[in-house]
């Protein structure tokens, strides 16, 4: 996680990224460019595009760090510019958008658990395999798409709600929210995986 | 689920992260001891946070790296 709040060196750093300066833009790469990655992959859910997200929002960071006024931290504004392209891509009219049937949620973005078996009795070693990890993986890609950005920049990059709100241009109250609903749809998208789990360990301790 | 499990829904979120307030504790506390099936939600909603807390981050591949520095004409600033 890099931290996403201003300290003096980064309002040095700033201040020579703004003169163009090589080195610093360097520096820059070098402590921000994985999390941008991270964030661009998990919202593209492909390497080629994140990869393309990826060189996009440093060329934009570029041709826009004379008007960043610093009100947030550099990691927090390189996110947005992140998210920002990373929507203008998703957004593309000839892009084959993958959109997901979402019959969980009702109009409003109410979600009403029905998955109701508790799954938490399993061995931890069970939830630390791969295919666990895929499932996790799987399950981000097909988060609505309001959702899911909060949700990777809070829980996964671990910003702040404010720097999550300030990221995604979102209010505190909306960013715990669509928090909230992000949180409650992944747990019901992969408790029947975890539930059949639990249930085929039951069934092998039985015997049957 | 009941009205009053919809009802407290919406704050098992703040509840988990710790913010809610004592009295929305106490209530959300009062009904857990009762109601199985919030409680469920509560401990797999908080296990799912955990797992994906967990979840080790995307690693930038060193060609993707490569081809950055080279998109913003950087190659000669590049750390090994």
């Amino acid at each position: 996680m890099v931290n996403t709040t201003k300290t003096k060196s980064e309002r040095e750093l700033i201040a020579r990224l703004k003169t163009g300066d090589k080195a610093a833009w360097s520096e820059c790469l070098e402590t921000h460019s994985p999390n941008v990655y991270a964030l661009a992959l998990r919202l593209m859910g492909s390497e080629t595009e994140a990869e393309d997200v990826l060189q996009e929002t440093f060329m934009n960071a570029y041709k826009a760090i004379g008007s960043f006024e610093g009100r947030s931290g550099l990691g927090t504004w390189l996110y947005r510019i992140t998210y920002n392209a990373s929507m203008m891509r998703l957004r593309r009219p000839n892009k084959e958008f993958v959109s997901v049937e979402d019959t969980m949620m009702a109009e409003d973005g109410r979600l009403i658990p029905e998955q109701l078996f508790d799954w938490c009795c399993l061995p931890e070693q069970e939830f630390e395999t791969d295919e666990v990890k895929v499932r996790l993986e799987q399950a981000i890609q097909q988060l609505p798409e309001k959702y899911k950005a909060v949700f990777v920049l809070r829980e996964l990059e671990e910003l702040s709600t404010q720097e999550t709100a300030d990221a995604l241009d979102l209010t505190v109250g909306a960013t715990k929210v669509r928090l909230h609903r992000a949180r409650l749809w992944l747990r019901e998208r992969l408790s029947p995986y975890f539930t059949e789990m639990a249930t085929a360990d039951v069934r092998t301790e039985e015997g049957v | 689920m009941s009205d009053n499990c919809h009802h407290l829904l919406d704050d098992l979120s703040s509840y988990l992260d710790g913010e809610a307030s004592a009295a929305l504790c106490a209530e959300i506390e009062r009904h857990l001891e009762t109601c199985e099936n919030c409680r469920v939600v509560v401990d797999t909603m908080n296990k799912t946070v955990l797992l994906y807390r967990d979840l080790p981050q995307p690693t930038l591949p060193d060609d993707v790296r490569t081809r950055l520095y080279q998109s913003l004409d950087l190659e000669m600033f590049m750390q090994e």
